[in-house]
């Protein structure tokens, strides 16, 4: 089996403002990312070839890429696989450009969710279906990373104040590079105190463990490795793409133990092997992950061999993952910060990593960082879409 | 000869104590408490607690008929006899028939199984009676009134007490009624209710059916007589000759409430489960006209060993710490609607594909590997053998909370939601909803049961599914 590292280089990127954005629609997102994406590269819209357009339930169709974008009738396929959408477009363009399909292919993620009226989630009856039965349990997606919280402090001997307080700290950083972060959802820093009382979501986690709810795009523009330069100096080069998908095992096998998420430990595992990648904990610099949760952020750092199993709370304590710390994660504030736009989250945090590659990340900016990663978690603890993408700066 | 072969009794858990009514209307509070049920029961989901608890150990497949009796039906149109059918795993052979209109529907639908297993049409019918009648708030009714259920197996062979003779009246009278345009139940005027209604009847008809058999009131141990209190009891069993303190079955109006339909079967139940063989006793219900039974515990009587007594039914309890909670439970007070999407109607075509998994809580076990597993797969989860499978139930499995949250965003009437992973010991894992629940009480490794509910009313039908709820 080939590997895909260094074959494929990202030559621009773009996204928008996460937020509540009232005064955009879909198709207005779309065109801010896209045409940032544009100029970043220094392409005309025509050099696209092939483009993928990743959304959860915003639109349908590849037309609706093509339709805001007036796409120059080149292939376009939506891609949909729940919060790792973005990251499986991003994928999909790489593949096309690595096989020669194309020389240049456009992915772009939005999510359009403020219009619904309500703060949750779309009721997706769909993705409900196939949780257990047709008719399945009263499900909300915080009730289902709070049964993984509530079975962490139970295995690792936590109480509840205590492991709220681990979690809790997780907010506090996510925050805290949110508020540095201009075109994050949330600006403001909160305490661990404010964590702790909030009102339940879903017991044990409050408001603060929870990500926000937001509208936003990303866009991304990739090209051959080899050529890559001659559009931009510091080209981001691809060295992993990796997706694992769950098969509902975790629903129904009493071997799943609700303390990890197995298609993140898998899709680790193959992104390193991909990568080339001994020891994660030292050789990443900079980590974007999906902390929908601030229990999954937790179980992420266990997951993807950044902490030792179950020695994740003394990185949380020690600052191993804020700015300053050995591996910093979640630099632009991560979904609990920066927000979640479903579609658009992979590839916001490849925005936000290729930036740091760049080292044009202004006062969230790593030291010296050679390796990023992303990780999107999409579903549940107990079956997920899991995408691990690894990108560095240089060609090795 | 024919009779009671198995019975057994459902109290839901919840009561709401009297004085919490009368604290929230200002009035005068009745003593005790009523049973209520939980917002996701029904007269259906109830009647199933019943009879799950009636036919423990008796093959479901051997039952040829199966009676629904309840004046609250979840349908007008759809029998709701088939579906608890389904849920018990009987065949589609079965007869099913439910009998409506009246308080006497459960023993009219005992008289009726007596006599298809006496002509020999049926060999056994499990008859089941469940009410959830609404009084209207800051009404007496609502007081009064409580929800339960039982089941009764009616047979030839093994019979704990036979059923030696009935005897029925039918009476035209506006006593106690509540029409189709209505959800609530109306009384006439007491006096008049009282002395002409219940009053009249009950003793004419019991008078009427000893003076046929030329028993006397001294013959019985036990009087079963349906009222819907206290007070009307004691008069017509006093009234009748029957002694209060050792001759009278108690009607639980302290502690249930009238159950309607269901209460005749309910004190059915208690009587047997504390009768010796040779007791002789008299039941007799009431609803335009009454169903007078003289039934014989049997040496047979012994058997008589329904999982939970309804002295278990009665002991397990949680109180309802708020009207306010009773109200919306009932769907009798209007709430601003949940800031979620709205939950799309389920289709139909895919609840009936779904009919094995969903309403008899059959999963599958694995013939290559033994993974239990729910629902049914086509690929085995552990080995990937396709289509390799027996059938497998999980629905009397004793199983253990892996895990749980307390979700304020799930929809529920009983916020927050409960959700749990089961495993169970034989093997096999559930993800589910708790029901019957003190969330303070839950915790990783409590054993729990699962129990048939309402999920959901969207678009005019009830979806119904299983929870698993604290081992009762």
């Amino acid at each position: 089996m080939e590997s895909i590292r260094d074959k494929v280089a990202i030559i621009g990127m773009g996204c928008t403002k996460f937020g509540e954005n009232w005064d955009k629609s879909a198709d207005d997102m779309i065109v801010d990312a896209a045409y940032e994406a544009y100029e970043d590269a220094g392409i005309e819209p025509r050099d696209v070839g092939a483009a993928w357009y990743g959304t959860y339930v915003t639109d349908v169709t590849g037309q609706s890429l093509a339709r805001p974008l007036k796409l120059d009738y080149i292939p376009v396929t939506r891609v949909e696989n729940a919060c790792a959408t973005g990251s499986d477009a991003l994928r999909n363009a790489c593949y096309a450009v690595a096989c020669g399909a194309c020389d240049i292919a456009l992915a772009v993620g939005v999510e359009k969710l403020k219009d619904s009226g309500y703060s949750g989630l779309p009721d997706f009856e769909l993705f409900r279906r196939q949780l257990n039965t047709y008719r399945t349990r009263t499900y909300s997606p915080p009730g289902h990373f709070a049964m993984m919280a509530t079975k962490y402090f139970e295995k690792y001997g936590l109480g509840p104040e205590e492991g709220k307080r681990i979690i809790g700290q997780i907010a506090v950083k996510n925050h805290h590079n949110g508020s540095l972060a201009p075109k994050a959802h949330f600006h403001n820093e909160i305490t661990v105190e404010q964590v702790l009382k909030a009102p339940i979501i879903a017991w044990p986690l409050g408001l603060y463990d929870c990500c926000g709810v937001s509208d936003g795009a990303a866009a991304a523009i990739v090209t051959r490795a080899d050529v890559a330069k001659d559009f931009r100096a510091d080209p981001i080069y691809v060295k992993a793409l990796q997706i694992s998908v769950g098969p509902f095992e975790g629903y129904m096998n009493p071997a799943y133990d609700w303390v990890h998420v197995e298609e993140t430990v898998r899709a680790g595992r193959a992104a390193y092997a991909e990568a080339g990648i001994d020891n994660p904990r030292k050789e990443i610099s900079v980590a974007e992950v999906h902390d929908c949760f601030s229990i999954t952020e937790l179980v992420i750092m266990g997951d993807l061999q950044f902490s030792p199993r179950g020695k994740a709370p003394e990185d949380v304590a020690s600052g191993f993952f804020s700015l300053e710390g050995g591996l910093p994660v979640n630099t632009d504030g991560g979904l609990k910060c920066f927000g979640h736009p479903i579609g658009a989250s992979g590839l916001r945090m490849m925005y936000e990593v290729y930036k740091q590659l760049q080292d044009k990340a202004g006062p969230r900016q790593v030291k010296n960082p050679r390796l990023g990663l992303t990780h999107n978690l999409g579903g549940t603890p107990a079956s997920a879409s899991v995408s691990a993408i690894i990108v560095g700066n240089e060609k090795s | 000869m024919v009779g009671v072969v198995s019975c057994a009794g459902y109290v839901p858990l919840h009561r709401l104590s009297r004085a919490e009514i009368a604290k929230a209307w200002g009035s005068a509070a009745s003593p005790g408490e009523k049973a209520v049920a939980n917002y996701d029961e029904d007269s259906l989901t109830m009647a199933v607690a019943a009879a799950r608890n009636c036919i423990a150990g008796i093959d479901p497949r051997s039952i040829e008929g199966l009676y629904f009796a309840s004046t609250t039906s979840p349908y007008r149109e759809k029998q709701a006899a088939a579906t608890i059918a389904t849920v018990l795993g009987l065949g589609n052979e079965a007869f099913t028939l439910d009998v409506a209109g009246t308080l006497r529907a459960g023993t009219n639908a005992m008289k009726a199984a007596m006599d298809a297993v006496n002509s020999g049409s049926l060999s056994t019918v499990l008859v089941c009676a469940a009410d959830c009648r609404l009084g209207m708030p800051n009404g007496s009714s609502e007081m009064s009134l409580g929800d339960g259920a039982a089941a009764v197996l009616i047979g030839k062979t093994e019979v704990a007490a036979t059923i030696d003779a009935t005897y029925t009246t039918c009476d035209e009278i506006i006593d106690v009624y509540r029409s189709d345009r209505d959800a609530f139940v109306h009384s006439w005027e007491g006096r008049f209710i009282r002395e002409h209604g219940h009053g009249r009847v009950v003793p004419q008809a019991v008078a009427a059916a000893l003076q046929k058999s030329g028993l006397t009131p001294k013959d019985f141990s036990k009087a079963i007589l349906y009222a819907p209190d206290s007070r009307q009891l004691a008069s017509v069993a006093k009234r009748l000759g029957f002694d209060a303190a050792t001759q009278v079955q108690d009607g639980f109006y302290a502690q249930i409430g009238d159950t309607g339909t269901a209460l005749p079967l309910m004190s059915l139940v208690a009587a047997l489960e504390d009768a010796r063989a040779g007791d002789r006793m008299l039941l007799a219900s009431y609803g335009n006209g009454a169903d007078v039974f003289f039934l014989t515990a049997t040496a047979e009587i012994g058997r008589l060993k329904p999982k939970r007594r309804m002295a278990d039914c009665l002991k397990s309890k949680l109180m309802i710490s708020t009207y306010e909670k009773y109200l919306r439970w009932r769907d009798l007070i209007q709430l601003e609607p949940p800031a979620t999407a709205p939950m799309e109607q389920p289709s139909p075509v895919a609840l009936w594909r779904d009919n094995t998994s969903g309403l008899t809580l059959h999963g599958v076990k694995c013939r290559k590997c033994g993974a239990a597993q729910y629902p049914a797969q086509r690929v085995c989860m552990v080995c990937q053998a396709k289509d390799e499978f027996d059938d497998y139930s999980f629905a009397d499995r004793v199983g253990t909370v892996v895990t749980f949250s307390h979700d304020n965003m799930g929809i529920s009437a009983d916020p927050p939601n409960t959700i749990v992973a089961v495993d169970f010991p034989e093997g096999g894992r559930i993800t589910c909803d708790m029901t019957d629940r003190d969330p303070d009480e839950v915790k990783i490794g409590m054993p729990v049961e699962m129990t048939f509910r309402q999920l959901r009313y969207i678009g005019g039908f009830y979806t119904y599914w299983w929870k698993c709820r604290p081992a009762r």
